[in-house]
């Protein structure tokens, strides 16, 4: 098991979202290849409880990639170098001795700092509260194999589906923009069948509380990068698509 | 002292042949009528599935509701993290499921220490949960023709299975969440996040609300209600390294418990068989590999505890196929209590494999060569970059390392048939209570069992106690008690803030997890559980005394987060040794050595421990009060367990 020797971390430090921000510096002496990122955090968190200091807030919970809790700028990279992977997934294997890392939290206008490296992403849930959501009260469901879905859509929509809410995409994005989120929510249910009734609506009211929360796309792509479930920017096209369709039948409906 | 009421056990089983008790209770139960149900204020603690899904139906159903969350939004619940699938009793495949095969199978897999009533109604509503995952548009994985489609899990013989790739837990939840974000949306439900919850208030013998500790501002408040429901998970954390969560605790279950709440069974917990070895002493977290893969990968180990070649090197002749030669009939998908332990002795045996000695190979080289790789890489392709990143190798060239690991418990707070606590009014659902995997659960079954406490069970049974409240008036938050309480918990985190030690919590968790592992784990015995029950006291003393908490209380903290959870874990984990100490048998995930049959299964004692073993809060974590309520059965006949 190899070891990895004279780790410098900068990590970004602020009391809360008015205070002023500064970059702290730890040394880590030695670290096992074979630890994550996060447990490397945690080591100096101890450290720093010990010592009497104020350990590094930064949110986290599964350790496993799949809750989207965790949110860390790497090296200026939203989750890091590893590819399809999430902040919690990346293993110190990646990094060499002597390297130094830099820690930041998501910089983002919808996602305001909390403290230290973790910042406040519920306007994602206020964009699933506008619309992200099939009507399907308990109890009066039909039976499962009613409806027969083809394996490639419901493969698409699984696809879309599998995004964590993490932020990343917002994160990555020059423009604040979550557009790959919203697409992303859009796309599992409008591509079903049982989400037809309200694809619309439900299209509408998410693009609309996307914009009032999060900056315009403009294609840039590194949305699509930094995700950790690796989803689609096609995505992007079929909400826009059906924004646009849903804008139109709205007007049809007025001018009558 | 405690001065809680005294606690008797009713658990409240419908009259009737076992397959009508449920539309029984159905059909007498006591309703409030719709416009009647604005009057009503619910409070549903923890997100996940149980808590979600009941929050949903309870919002759609017309009451007040209020859900509180510690996390910053309800989506990231631990529920998330399940990844193998979801039982249904559909039959689908026509290969001879049905209710009573679904419920048979988890009596059988809890190894005949659950309530017969309770498995047969979650067996009984399973179908209903799919249907309704479906139809809320959960994309669970299909067949070309465009019907589900199933796999088999351990434990079972037919493929009853539902499941969305490697993400399961993920795609239920988020269609909970969805249900539940739509009522949020239209008002009915209020949701609080980033708030713990860390006591529960009674009042005249009721459950009256809770108190929360606000995480962004450390200011505690009340909150009243005519009801609580407690979907706060389980307590594996207890071990310190699990697959739970990092943040996954046992407060909210052990504060109600010190408020009235029997906590039973508590040594029931499930070690998982296929985790990923630990790699050092340092490691937070332990990562599962699904149970699915179990479906393809073969598990075996070197015979030869000295071998020394790589494992594509070692011949047939050399490889010790031991699930497959010990349990023929049931092979690699034996369930997982027995699977697991069978691992601990291979490793005991000085077998293990990898750098530490410390797991055992699940080897897909057979089913790749049977079903090519492109088939392998869409049934589990998740699940082996997952492996890969972690452990730097690729399972797809060399086999994978396992090694069992804490992962569900399903021992928790005692329910009668209503899901409600020995509390009136405060009720409990999904893994934080004890009701329907027995001494041990079998795979797919906890996403069944949180769905159905909190979509088909609790939504009908609430209502039977709500009625009695109709046009009378409760005790709102000015109320005495409320402050009293309020204060408690005000002064106990103060408390923690000012010990002035010179360890962090961590420190502590990690210990009394080694205790816990070491002698309340996957083998026990009187000796060693003595030595935890003197053990945990004297570190839990030196964590009062020796305990560093930084930071401040008026801004996240979340070094004083964990130190309210260790404190918590303390006494839980004195219950959990206490509670294996008198079940002098073994049974599913509690195995007591003294108890073993000649090669090494376990023995029941049915004679004298056909009981769920609940405890009441005696005001001394030492010394707890031992209740009993007899398992009688209906239906089913005991019998040995055997998957030979």
């Amino acid at each position: 098991m190899s070891v990895l020797t004279n780790i410098t971390l900068k990590v970004w430090r602020q009391d809360g979202p008015d205070g002023q921000g500064r970059f702290e510096s730890h040394q880590v002496p030695e670290i096992s290849e074979e630890a994550s990122l996060l447990e490397m955090l945690d080591i100096v968190n101890e450290r720093l409880v010990e010592e009497g200091r104020e350990a590094i807030v930064f949110d986290h919970d599964c350790r496993e990639g799949i809750c989207g809790t965790c949110s860390l700028m790497i090296d200026g990279q939203a989750h890091g170098p590893t590819k399809g992977a999430a902040t919690c997934q990346v293993h110190m294997r990646v990094f060499s001795s002597g390297d130094e890392i830099v820690l930041e939290p998501w910089r983002a206008d919808g996602f305001p700092l909390v403290k230290d490296l973790m910042v406040d992403r519920s306007a994602f849930d206020r964009i699933v509260e506008a619309g992200g959501f099939i009507t399907s009260p308990t109890g009066g469901a039909p039976d499962a194999n009613l409806i027969p879905i083809p394996k490639p859509v419901s493969d698409a929509s699984m696809d879309a589906a599998a995004c964590i809410g993490c932020g990343a995409c917002v994160a990555a994005c020059p423009n604040g923009a979550a557009s790959l989120f919203t697409s992303a929510k859009l796309a599992h249910l409008n591509l079903l069948p049982q989400g037809q009734s309200e694809r619309e609506k439900r299209t509408e009211a998410m693009v609309e509380m996307m914009d009032d929360h999060f900056g315009s796309c403009t294609n840039h792509g590194e949305c699509e990068s930094a995700c950790p479930k690796e989803i689609s920017i096609d995505n992007i096209a079929l909400m826009n698509s059906d924004y646009l369709t849903s804008k139109f039948k709205n007007r049809k409906k007025l001018a009558r | 002292m405690s001065t809680n009421a005294p606690i008797t056990l009713d658990s409240k089983i419908p009259e009737g042949p076992l397959a009508d008790k449920w539309q029984n209770f159905i059909a007498n139960e006591k309703l409030v009528n719709p416009a009647n149900k604005r009057k009503f204020k619910v409070i549903i603690v923890g997100t996940g599935l149980a808590g979600a899904s009941a929050a949903a139906t309870l919002g759609e159903l017309g009451y007040q509701v209020e859900a509180f969350t510690f996390h910053d939004s309800p989506r990231r619940a631990h529920s998330i993290a399940a990844q193998g699938g979801i039982n249904a009793a559909k039959n689908y495949q026509g290969d001879g499921d049905s209710i009573h095969r679904l419920f048979y199978d988890t009596i059988k897999g809890g190894d005949f220490r659950s309530r017969e009533a309770n498995v047969h109604r979650l067996a009984e509503v399973s179908v209903d949960i799919i249907d309704q995952m479906v139809a809320q548009g959960v994309p669970f994985a299909r067949e070309y023709g465009g019907l589900l489609d199933n796999r088999s899990f351990g434990g079972a013989q037919v493929s009853r299975t539902f499941y969305a790739r490697g993400q399961t837990g993920q795609q239920l939840l988020l269609g909970a969440y969805q249900q539940m974000a739509r009522q949020i949306g239209l008002g009915n439900v209020k949701l609080w996040n980033r708030m713990e919850m860390v006591d529960v208030v009674n009042i005249d013998g009721r459950c009256a609300g809770i108190v929360c500790r606000d995480l962004m501002t450390g200011e505690f408040s009340s909150h009243a209600a005519h009801a609580v429901v407690l979907a706060t998970g389980g307590y594996g954390n207890a071990f310190f390294l699990s697959t739970n969560a990092m943040a996954c605790n046992v407060t909210a279950a052990w504060r109600a418990h010190r408020r009235g709440a029997a906590f039973a069974n508590p040594c029931y917990t499930q070690i998982h068989p296929t985790c990923i070895p630990q790699a050092d002493d340092f490691q937070s977290k332990l990562t599962l590999m699904s149970e699915s893969l179990r479906n393809d990968g073969r598990i075996w180990v070197p015979t030869n505890p000295d071998e020394s070649r790589s494992a594509a090197d070692i011949p047939d002749d050399d490889r010790d196929y031991y699930l497959e030669r010990i349990y023929p009939s049931f092979g690699n998908l034996a369930p997982r209590d027995v699977s697991s332990r069978a691992a601990k002795r291979m490793v005991d045996n000085g077998q293990g494999v990898g750098p530490l000695k410390n797991g055992v190979y699940l080897d897909f080289a057979d089913a790749i060569d049977r079903l090519g790789e492109q088939t392998i890489r869409e049934r589990y392709g998740n699940l082996f970059d997952m492996y890969e990143r972690i452990t730097g190798e690729n399972p797809y060239n060399e086999p994978m390392r396992i090694y069992p690991a804490s992962h569900y418990t399903m021992g928790g707070i005692w329910v009668d048939y209503e899901l409600m606590t020995t509390v009136p009014g405060l009720y409990a659902a999904g893994e934080a209570n004890f009701s329907d995997h027995g001494a041990n659960r079998l795979g797919a079954s906890a996403l069944m069992q949180g769905l159905s406490d909190g979509y088909f069970v609790l939504p009908y049974t609430i209502s039977n106690y709500l009625a009695q409240w109709l046009n009378k008036p409760i005790p709102d938050e000015t109320h005495d008690e409320f402050l009293k309480i309020e204060s408690e918990n005000r002064d106990r985190f103060k408390q923690y803030m000012s010990i002035g030690g010179t360890r962090g919590p961590d420190y502590f968790h990690r210990e009394l997890g080694r205790i816990i592992w070491d002698y309340c784990g996957m083998d026990r015995n009187e000796a060693g559980l003595d030595k935890a029950l003197s053990e945990i006291p004297a570190l839990h003393a030196e964590f009062k005394k020796d305990l560093k908490v930084t930071g401040g209380d008026t801004s996240i903290n979340q070094t004083l987060e964990k130190a309210g959870r260790v404190d918590d874990f303390f006494e839980l984990g004195l219950l959990m040794c206490k509670d294996a100490l008198v079940r002098e048998e073994s049974c599913g995930g509690h195995f007591r050595s003294e108890h073993q049959t000649d090669d090494g299964e376990a023995l029941r004692n049915d004679d004298d421990f056909a009981h769920v073993t609940a405890w009441e809060w005696s005001g001394d974590a030492e010394a707890p009060i031992e209740h009993r309520e007899p398992l009688n059965y209906e239906e089913v006949e005991f019998q040995t367990r055997s998957y030979k």
